[in-house]
């Protein structure tokens, strides 16, 4: 079965392209850009697409994204999560070790992957821990899990507190040319902190987490890249100091990248009055000084791409006190909509937006995603960027609903994606 | 005026105007528990369901007389601390005090926002009675009514809150309370427990118990709970009380007529010296006995609102 994608705005910013035309796609790749589509129109075996004013680009990347399988079925699996991510326009997601067992071997690794080879519409791409069980203390499996298909390292959701193991995680991950992925946070400082630490949390009675607390921990990590060379990833940025950070490292020459959630450049810790657990998550939303820093580092550059930090929680495990609530929302089928909200403000072109959800991902880890161009694995979605859409959580495909935006009214919908010439997902 | 609420969970939501709707029902409440049968039928019929989470003999006795003044059924639903993370979740627990037919729940929670919960899922008034380090409306509501029954009136006046303000749900009801009511607010404690960002909502903060209280006409001392000390917050039970322990040379610094209120339990020694709580001894006693009429008050304006019968 081939796929013929008509009339659409193509953009696809590894190639520089930005033109209305044709995509064919034969044998799960992008054949070509047919300049005339009348034959393949009348071809029974090609499936056409009508794109006529909708964005015709590259698959997104999401390369922070909690699966929880194995061991949180009852929150997520491997098949809803790829359901979620195809729902959202993503064709590539790349999923953190927390699982139960943690991925901290090859044995693990190659489970995730098997299970999303026979039951994702997606392609999946592991995450392996930076140390055994994500307890800090000793090195993972990584070179193992390097070569069952892990693709960077991280111990996301905990810090790696102990600066000499991140010395070492950072200078042993060089032998395969994977990063180390920072979950910037010094647990000391954070305390029992549930919330950004500010007017808000103070009036709430919660206990906060400073900024001061991401910053601090963000700071030693470029130093220890600085002093190892490694490539350092800094996941989900959300305060000023960060961006001023990161934007100092990379002016340094240091290789360390960034990522940021659409919750952070959208909401604010006053989402949390009335003690909402759809607003808790880890980093906290933080101060509008710090969302309208996160977005000036999203503008100049600093920050390299957006990610979800998609993280399914029952409806139950949420519908408890704020203090035990998980941290965490989902992500993947509100990250368009949110992030077209870039645009609309100037904060950035439509094919800088899309760079940051393609290309600029994919390159962080080396996938070799993210891009549309003749002979690639044909990912694309097709999106109308100005249609107005409602969130409805009860819609979402994925197996969770907690998410702060239901209701919210937006713009910019995902019509169809399409995985190795598969569409997976149509409106 | 009308009380139009279905909940009271803290003094932040409420205009100056339920304030004081609440402060003049409590004289009539007053009066109530002076006469020799110290009851009315305003809650007769009306099941009340007092669900601690935490020990709290003095307050939840205090619910308990003001419903039983009110001819309330009253079900006591004691929990261990514990209980609060493991079994059974607390909407869980609720919804089963609702099916035995309370129509009014009194909950006390070591979590701050426990009680939004409640009345986010559940069809009962909750009257929060202290929830983690947020609000304490009742608290707030009988200092108010003290301090308004000694001088007469709120606005205008200096209070200086002393202590731990940082976990505190008794400063924090009383800050919003004291200000909804046009007082001067201070506080006053170790850095480590004084929050800056109090001063956004006009509330001065003090490091030097000795600056703060100049000139106050009431000065609320905080229980200190003993667990802070050796923590990160302060080094000794013994430096704290040095620094914010009330004392009589500081005291003179106030109002001469400066009225001083304590919560309880009171650590002697600690936070007072001993002459000053044998002093303040009888207001600490008037705020015991005003705090059934305050709390009669907020069951009967809850009843009267219509929506709990």
């Amino acid at each position: 079965m081939s796929v013929l994608i008509k009339g659409g705005r193509i953009i696809d910013p590894s190639e520089g392209l930005d033109q209305v035309g044709n995509v064919l796609i034969e044998e799960g790749i992008i054949k070509s850009y047919p300049k005339t589509t009348a034959k393949f129109e009348k071809d029974p075996n090609v499936e056409v697409i009508d794109a006529r004013g909708k964005i015709v680009a590259p698959g997104f990347v999401d390369i922070h994204v909690h699966l929880r399988e194995p061991g949180f079925e009852h929150k997520e699996t491997i098949r809803t999560g790829c359901d979620s991510a195809a729902a959202g326009g993503f064709t590539t997601i790349v999923c953190m070790p927390n699982t139960n067992p943690v991925n901290d071997n090859a044995s693990v690794t190659e489970y995730i992957l098997l299970k999303a080879r026979t039951e994702g519409k997606v392609n999946v791409f592991p995450i392996g821990a930076i140390t055994k069980g994500e307890e800090g203390e000793s090195l993972a499996q990584i070179g193992e899990m390097f070569e069952a298909g892990c693709v960077g390292v991280s111990d996301d959701g905990m810090p790696v507190m102990n600066s000499k193991v991140m010395r070492h995680a950072m200078e042993y991950v060089k032998a395969f040319g994977i990063p180390v992925i920072s979950h910037a946070e010094d647990k000391n400082l954070s305390g029992h902190g549930v919330m950004n630490e500010g007017e808000v949390s103070t009036l709430l009675g919660l206990e906060g987490i400073p900024c001061a607390s991401e910053d601090v921990m963000v700071s030693r990590d470029i130093t220890v890249a600085e002093l190892t060379g490694a490539h350092l990833h800094i996941c989900h940025v959300s305060t000023a100091g960060s961006v001023r950070l990161i934007r100092a490292a990379k002016k340094r020459g240091v290789h360390v990248t960034a990522e940021v959630t659409p919750h952070h450049f959208t909401l604010t810790d006053e989402a949390v009055n009335q003690y909402d657990t759809h607003a808790k998550m880890n980093p906290p939303l933080r101060s509008e000084v710090d969302r309208k820093a996160v977005i000036k580092g999203i503008k100049d550059g600093t920050i390299d791409v957006i990610a979800t930090d998609h993280a399914p929680h029952s409806e139950d495990e949420k519908k408890v006190e704020f203090d035990l609530a998980p941290f965490g929302i989902v992500g993947l089928e509100t990250a368009l909509p949110l992030s077209l909200k870039l645009v609309e403000d100037g904060v950035l072109t439509l094919s800088q937006l899309i760079s940051k959800l393609t290309d600029a991902p994919s390159s962080i880890l080396n996938l070799n995603k993210g891009t549309i161009k003749q002979g690639a694995a044909a990912d694309v979605v097709v999106f109308d960027p100005k249609k107005k859409i409602k969130v409805d959580r009860e819609k979402f495909h994925s197996k969770a609903k907690n998410t702060p935006f239901d209701g919210w009214e937006l713009k910019g919908e995902v019509s169809h994606t399409i995985v190795d010439g598969r569409i997976v997902y149509s409106a | 005026m009308d009380f139009e609420r279905k909940h009271i969970l803290g003094l932040q939501e409420l205009s100056a105007e339920e304030i004081t709707l609440i402060l003049d029902t409590a004289e009539s409440m007053k009066e109530v528990s002076e006469r020799d049968v110290k009851k009315v039928p305003a809650l007769r019929g009306v099941t009340v369901c007092n669900l601690f989470y935490e020990p709290s003999t003095r307050t939840r006795s205090s619910f308990e007389i003001a419903e039983k003044r009110l001819s309330a059924d009253v079900l006591n639903f004691t929990l261990s601390h514990s209980s609060v993370t493991k079994g059974e979740t607390l909407l869980d627990t609720a919804r089963n005090l609702e099916a035995m037919g309370a129509s009014i729940i009194v909950i006390r929670h070591p979590m701050s926002g426990a009680p939004w919960l409640l009345a986010k899922e559940l069809d009962s008034s909750i009257i929060n009675a202290g929830d983690g380090s947020h609000e304490h409306p009742s608290q707030a509501l009988l200092d108010l009514f003290t301090i308004r029954e000694i001088k007469g009136k709120i606005e205008g006046l200096k209070v200086v809150v002393v202590g731990d303000i940082l976990h505190s749900r008794v400063a924090r009801s009383n800050i919003w309370g004291l200000l909804r009511l046009g007082a001067e607010v201070r506080v006053v404690g170790p850095p480590t427990l004084i929050p800056g960002y109090i001063e956004n909502i006009n509330v001065r903060t003090y490091y030097n118990l000795e600056d703060a209280i100049k000139g106050a006409d009431v000065v609320i001392m905080l229980r200190i709970q003993m667990e802070r000390q050796d923590s990160e917050f302060f080094p000794s039970l013994r430096e704290y009380s040095r620094f914010y322990g009330l004392t009589r040379d500081k005291l003179v610094l106030a109002d001469k007529d400066v009225t001083v209120m304590h919560p309880g339990p009171i650590n002697r020694g600690i936070e007072l010296s001993s002459d000053i709580a044998d002093d303040a001894g009888s207001v600490i006693l008037d705020q015991v006995s005003n705090g059934i009429a305050v709390r009669m008050a907020m069951f009967y304006l809850l009843a009267s609102a219509g929506r709990t019968a």
